[in-house]
């Protein structure tokens, strides 16, 4: 039903004129910040945020913003996980990827082609991919592609992606290889980590396919090889992940981006992004011209998200407290509205949300005011209960 | 979440100061719990950097690791935990009461009861938060199957002599930790969250020092301030002023104080080991012990508040009346407790990596099992968590209006009386539903009959009034009494009886292999990366 | 997703095909299991039914495992109708009202609560509850699993061990089987005791033959197509009936108002949506609340009558022939609540979890996602919806308000991974797009 990005690419003209308005949001001296596999697959997260919507199709350095906005983001990596991270891979990799094909499954890996892959710049890093791509796929060998460079369009913009490794099979298949330093500890590892990885790797299949789809003979695996150290070893092992769920997931987040232009049409005039030339209030008024949606999931996924449960809270948004404390409320949406319909000052009696509330709010104060129960006796149950375990004593 | 707690968050909103979620404590709360706050290090799997342990809010035991990605101060860290964690478990093991268990007879097959030992007390753990259960489960599985030198004189690598056996503790009580209601293993985190509703959300409430910032919000500030200041306060150096909560560091920490100070180190070391003559080993050693001092006091420092937060919060749930069946749940995880201790002793070789089948479903049922009377005996115990069914419609408190006298239709007829009880709340009644109030402790039943034309419910009361034609003093209640009625019952029934490992059917794969016994993880010379 | 007309299709002899082919492998085949994927309305009753008479001919006492006591009874009652003198036993537990009252008038059914006393009779049949407590007794050389993908892994461990072999029959499109407590421990084992006992039989014994009930009797032309191509979409079914086979009218025509007008629709079309304006709501939403009882009492009021292959002349539509499914159980109280305030009675009212297994003519969906503020994993599991819109034999009119699209559009994506888990099909969100997008074609919208 997503297929758009399947179906070649945008009219130019239109992309063009998108581009254009984008870079004005951003700022005329600000490059666009480069779109990562991580930080597509993080569009999943939150879809329904038009804000975050725009400021990624617009390249804008969200970090950036949210410390102009004086909300500074808390992610950051220890460079213990980083040297880690790096060393694994170099460890998997080594010795022309033996390791790794061995991992696959290939019996003779010292027979497996490593093309160099270095060029000038991501396209032509992209480009010198694609011709290896095609080469090991007419060569009907082994080939081990080390960090290819892979080329999406992202809102009318190209994103530059850089998977770990490639792997292309004798009979044509493509097999994207994440490796990632968390461990698989007696075969199963940290579900979330894993979800996340799938995404990232969901992201690198979606641009492979475009590749594939002009190569013949060539086709993308929608399973991806997930490499780990083992246990509490160095040594590395190896899971296939079937990503099919991400891959449609990330062909509709990347549909949606296309809606990035409506968005930035909706926008007043004279609004800017660019933390360069921009007060800290304008910034902030800019943001505020963006719709969001904020939830307390977007604490781990965006930089902005402080500044988002900032406002939330201001407004008093009963979202900042979770996205299922809506599921009960119906229509209502403000902290204040609701506990005045709780408390009987507002509201409809025969609407069943304020009926509800009511009732919960006159059960918890009678509770509360209660004490204990007066027709319960459960000590005595506690020993009696006990009885089967605990004996005479 | 329930109307009744998202009332409550709110409610934490507006005061800002979290709200009771509860009127009583509904878990156990030893009178000398251990606090371990462990720390890790980054991308590393189960590599300690330090803890605080200890059984004294102001004599922590500090162990740290100077070095993580170093083998021998690992081990030496492990060894060091089990002198300190050991002890403590072994405190409880000989103080036993004689108690009696159900058990098979080999020979006859018939169920028989047997005198055995129950541990009069547990030990229990306190961890600071879910992600510090969870490393504790990790240690566990990376300690209990490595091999001390005793085990195995050709281990290239081997443990010190106590760590495979904590090991195993360890295991057991992240294990038990699964189990509803149990709390043997507890997270501070969990435990606050299940008694206070903050004004934020469960995501949010997973920082313990923000949690604690709501429950207790320092004098004149709100929660919300001071959680926010938990968050992300920094001072002149960029370090956060709470720290995580382990056992994963902040990134800052790790790059611009922990890093130098562990280069400062490995260099010292290196120098230690080049060293040519005695007075040069002396002054190198000098800097290494200052080295390891400087990491020391470190990890002490981004330790300690979380040590601190932990036992505040522990003062906190203390105040609160234990519920009446805690007594009962705790119990079950002194059974627990002795049971490990038994196969311990026994000889038993360490927990497998995973479970067979067989156990696997044992204990998923019994954790079914623990959870359904968790959920009823909470209710029982509080006010509050009742009026959370009652809302749900699955229990309901009225007024008994009317009582008349009915016999049942056997030879020897017996009271079957009906209730027509009057009730605002709305339980979810129907044919054939039944309702359960507690009598001296004990579940009385009645079944639902039909709802009265002005919606007054008509119950029949069916057990617990004696054996003789008239119900027992006491047994019936009287027109004018106020009873809660719950439609979950108050026991549980155990599951049936699974076949033995040895008899697992073809369906699951047949009985499991016996030969391969686990053996210890792969080891390499080079363990660090 | 209208189907394409293939002609060579005959759905009985494709029906009865498959049928062989399954006594085939119970009856002679070698293998220790039988798995049958059985859509909704595929004949899986019948099947079984079928299975346990030749087992039963053929001399081989037999065990039946179904999930609840009603799926209990309603074999007894089937296998006495097919074959009066059969000697079955209905294993029952020691409760009060154990089984069905209708049991009774059975000559040749044995009833008792002890496996003993059931020794030595053809067919025994119970719950598999009441099984895993059976302990001692000599295994039954066959059994016949009923529900299998709604049956848990560790039920099927603890009644294995009463069989040699087995026919396992279930519909994997419907919901699976849940844990109250985490399982994640143990996700990716072959024995998950969480996970379905069908999984846990396949992940062992993967050369076991496994067949496919292709031809759905129950959903008509209009329906086969859209809720195989959503919810199977790898095992695809048909119906067994064709576009003319089946036709429902009103003997009063329509008065203009939203609820007739989607009745016409969902008479012509086998499918109707009736769309309420925006709008988020608590789950028991008053006028998505009306709205439903409001289309069955103009259903009722209007004379409907239905046509189908089972008679040549047009069969009343009565309250016994209407269901409404709900996700919630509050919805279904306020749902009957607000039939009854309108004078209906007599008419099914349940949860999706309660419909399973059950057939009507014409069903009133209230649609999981009608008004939520947010899709939760509960709102957007497949086997809700797809129990909801696979009950009718003749249309299904689901009311909603509209937004849905938008809702599923938000719905955040990040679930986690288990490693070693099979990924299922379909996707919720998926599912929930191709029904939604097939509703749209037969939307009314209403403002009432």
């Amino acid at each position: 039903m997503s297929t758009s990005l399947d179906s070649g690419p945008l009219p130019q003209a239109p992309a063009t004129a998108l581009r254009q308005r984008l870079a004005e949001l951003r700022g005329p001296s600000a490059a666009p910040h480069p779109l990562d596999a991580r930080a597509l697959a993080a569009l999943a997260a939150n879809p329904g945020c038009k804000r975050r919507a725009l400021l990624d199709g617009a390249g804008v350095d969200k970090a950036a913003l949210a410390r102009a906005l004086g909300s500074p983001a808390t992610f950051g990596q220890s460079q213990f996980a980083f040297m880690r991270g790096n060393a694994f891979e170099a460890r998997v990799k080594a010795d022309g990827g033996t390791e790794l094909l061995r991992l696959l499954g290939v019996a003779d890996p010292h027979g497996a082609v490593v093309p160099d892959l270095t060029a000038a710049g991501p396209e032509g890093r992209a480009a010198r991919t694609a011709l290896a791509l095609r080469e090991a796929t007419g060569a009907g060998a082994w080939t081990l592609l080390d960090h290819p460079m892979l080329a999406l369009e992202v809102a009318g913009s190209p994103a530059y992606l850089e998977p770990d490794a490639v792997v292309v099979h004798p009979d044509g298949r493509w097999t994207v290889v994440e490796i990632k330093s968390f461990p698989m500890v007696d075969g199963s590892a940290d579900a979330s980590k894993v979800g996340a990885a799938a995404r990232q790797a969901a992201v690198y299949v979606l641009a492979l396919e475009r590749v594939a789809a002009l190569t013949k003979d060539a086709s993308v695996d929608h399973s991806v090889l997930l490499v780990c150290p083992k246990d509490f070893s160095n040594l590395p092992t190896a899971s296939a992940v079937d990503v099919r769920k991400q891959l449609s997931v990330t062909r509709r987040q990347l549909a949606r981006l296309t809606r990035v232009e409506e968005i930035a049409s909706a926008l007043p005039d004279g609004v800017c992004f660019d933390v360069e030339s921009c007060s800290s209030g304008e910034l902030a008024s800019a943001v505020e011209s963006v719709p969001s949606t904020y939830a307390p999931e977007c604490l781990s996924a965006c930089e902005l998200a402080f500044h988002c449960r900032e406002r939330a809270r201001t407004a008093g948004a009963v979202e900042s407290l979770g996205r299922a404390v809506r599921g009960e409320l119906g229509g209502l949406t403000g902290v204040a509205e609701v506990l005045s319909a709780a408390r009987g000052e507002w509201g409809d009696p025969a609407d069943p949300t304020v009926a509800a509330l009511r009732r919960a709010a006159r059960l918890r104060a009678e509770a509360l005011g209660a004490g204990a129960l007066g027709t319960q006796a459960p000590g005595t149950a506690a020993r009696e209960d006990a009885v089967a375990g605990r004996g005479t004593a | 979440m329930s109307l009744i707690s998202t009332l409550a968050r709110l409610e934490a909103v507006e005061s800002g100061r979290a709200q009771p979620l509860a009127t009583v404590r509904h878990r156990h709360l030893s009178p000398r719990p251990l606090v371990f706050v462990p720390l890790t290090t980054a991308g590393e799997a189960g590599a300690p950097l330090g803890a605080l342990v200890g059984t004294d809010r102001e004599s922590p035991r500090l162990l740290a690791v100077a070095q993580p990605r170093d083998r021998e101060l690992r081990f030496a860290f492990l060894a060091e935990l089990a002198e300190t964690l050991l002890p403590y478990l072994d405190g409880y093991a000989d103080d036993v009461e004689p108690a009696e268990r159900n058990e098979t007879d080999p020979e006859t097959g018939k169920r028989v009861k047997v005198e055995v030992e129950l541990c009069a007390d547990a030990p229990q753990l306190i961890v600071p938060s879910r992600p510090g259960v969870d490393f504790v489960r990790l240690l566990g599985r990376s300690m209990r199957f490595r091999r001390t030198a005793e085990q195995d004189p050709d281990s290239p690598y081997p443990a010190p002599p106590r760590v495979p056996l904590l090991g195993r503790w360890l295991t057991h009580y992240g294990e038990r930790a699964r189990v509803p209601g149990s709390s043997l293993l507890l997270a501070m985190t969990d435990l606050l969250g299940r008694h206070w509703a903050t004004g934020q959300s469960h995501l949010e409430d997973k920082h313990l020092g923000a949690l604690l910032a709501w429950i207790a919000p320092p004098e004149g500030a709100s929660g919300a301030e001071a959680a926010l200041r938990a968050e992300v306060e920094r001072d002149r150096g960029g370090q956060l002023v709470c720290p995580p909560a382990g056992p994963a560091t902040d990134p800052a920490f790790d790059n611009k104080l922990l890093a130098p100070a562990m280069e400062l180190y490995d260099r010292a070391r290196q120098a230690l080991a080049a060293a040519e003559d005695g007075a040069a080993a002396d002054e190198q050693l000098a800097r290494l012990t200052s080295a390891e001092r400087e990491i020391r006091a470190l990890l002490r420092g981004v330790l300690r508040p979380t040590w601190d937060a932990v036992w505040d919060g522990i003062d906190l749930v203390r105040e609160l009346p234990e519920g009446p069946h805690v007594a009962d749940r705790w119990t079950r995880d002194r059974w627990s407790f002795t049971g490990h201790r038994d196969r311990v002793r026994a000889g038993e070789p360490p927990q497998p990596r995973r479970d067979d089948a067989v156990s696997a479903a044992q204990k998923l049922a019994a954790r079914e099992t623990a959870q359904a009377q968790l959920e009823a005996q909470e209710a029982l115990d509080d006010p509050l968590v009742l009026a959370g069914r009652r809302l749900a419609g699955e229990a309901f408190v009225g007024v008994v209006t009317d009582v008349v006298m009915a016999w049942s239709e056997s030879k020897r007829p017996s009271p079957r009386p009906l209730l027509t009880v009057r009730t605002d709340d709305g339980p979810h009644l129907g044919v054939g539903v039944k309702a359960y109030r507690s009598l001296d402790g004990k579940p009385q039943c009645a079944e639902f009959v039909r709802y009265e034309e002005d919606g007054a419910i008509v119950l029949r009361l069916l057990d617990r009034m004696g054996r003789s034609r008239d119900p027992a003093e006491g047994s019936v209640p009287e027109a004018g009494e106020s009873v809660a009625w719950t439609l979950f019952e108050h026991e549980q029934r155990g599951g049936p009886k699974l076949p033995e490992p040895e008899d697992t059917p073809w369906t699951h794969g047949g009985p499991p292999r016996t030969d391969a016994a686990e053996s210890a993880d792969a080891v390499t010379p080079e363990d660090l990366l | 997703m209208t189907g394409t007309v293939i002609p060579l299709f005959d759905p009985a002899s494709e029906a009865a095909r498959a049928t062989a082919a399954i006594l085939e492998d119970t009856l002679h085949g070698d293998a220790r299991g039988v798995v049958v994927d059985s859509p909704p309305g595929a004949g899986k009753s019948t099947l079984v039914v079928r299975a346990a008479l030749e087992l039963a001919s053929a001399g081989r006492p037999l065990m039946v495992v179904a999930q609840t006591n009603a799926q209990v009874d309603d074999l007894v009652l089937r296998l006495a109708e097919k074959e009066p003198e059969l000697p079955v036993g209905r294993l029952h537990s020691n409760d009060a009202d154990p089984y069905d009252k209708a049991l009774d008038g059975l000559p040749n059914v044995r009833k008792s609560a002890k496996a003993g006393e059931l020794d030595g009779l053809d067919v025994v049949i119970s719950t598999a509850a009441k099984w895993a407590h059976v302990k001692g007794v000599d295994p039954w050389r066959h059994a016949i699993v009923d529900e299998a993908y709604q049956m848990r892994s560790d039920a099927l461990l603890a009644v294995a061990g009463l069989f040699e072999r087995a026919l396992f029959v279930g519909d994997p499109g419907q919901l699976d089987p849940f844990s109250v407590v985490g399982a994640e421990q143990w996700a990716g084992l072959s024995y998950d005791p969480s996970a379905s006992a069908v999984s846990t039989l396949l992940a062992h014994n993967p050369e076991l033959p496994q067949h496919r009930l292709p031809v759905s009797w129950r959903l008509p032309a209009s329906a086969a197509p859209l809720v195989s191509g959503a919810f199977y979409p790898y095992t695809p079914f048909r119906s067994g009936t064709g576009a003319g086979d089946r036709r429902l009218a009103f003997g009063v025509p329509s008065d203009g108002s939203g609820p007739d007008r989607v009745l016409d629709e969902a008479a012509e079309s086998g499918w109707g949506l009736l769309e309420l304006p925006a709008r988020h709501t608590p789950r028991t939403d008053p006028e998505a609340v009306r709205a439903v009882a409001l289309v069955v009492r103009r259903l009722l009021d209007r004379g409907g009558a239905s046509v189908s292959e089972r008679s040549p002349d047009p069969v009343p539509l009565t309250a016994d022939r209407l269901a409404v499914g709900t996700a919630h159980r509050d919805q279904a109280a306020a749902v009957r609540a607000a039939l009854a305030e309108l004078g209906v009675a007599g008419v099914t009212v349940d949860t999706a979890n309660r419909l399973q297994g059950r057939e009507f003519d014409v069903t009133v969906v209230l649609h999981p996602l009608s008004g939520r503020p947010d899709a939760t994993a509960f709102h957007l599991e497949t086997g809700r919806l797809c129990v909801l819109a696979s009950r009718h034999r003749q249309a299904c009119v689901v009311v909603c308000r509209a937004g849905v699209s938008e809702l599923l559009d938000e719905h955040p994506s990040t679930e986690p991974v288990q490693l070693g888990v099979t990924v299922k099909f379909p996707d919720g969100w998926e599912a929930n797009h191709a029904v939604l997008s097939h509703l749209e074609e037969h939307r009314v919208v209403w403002a009432p």
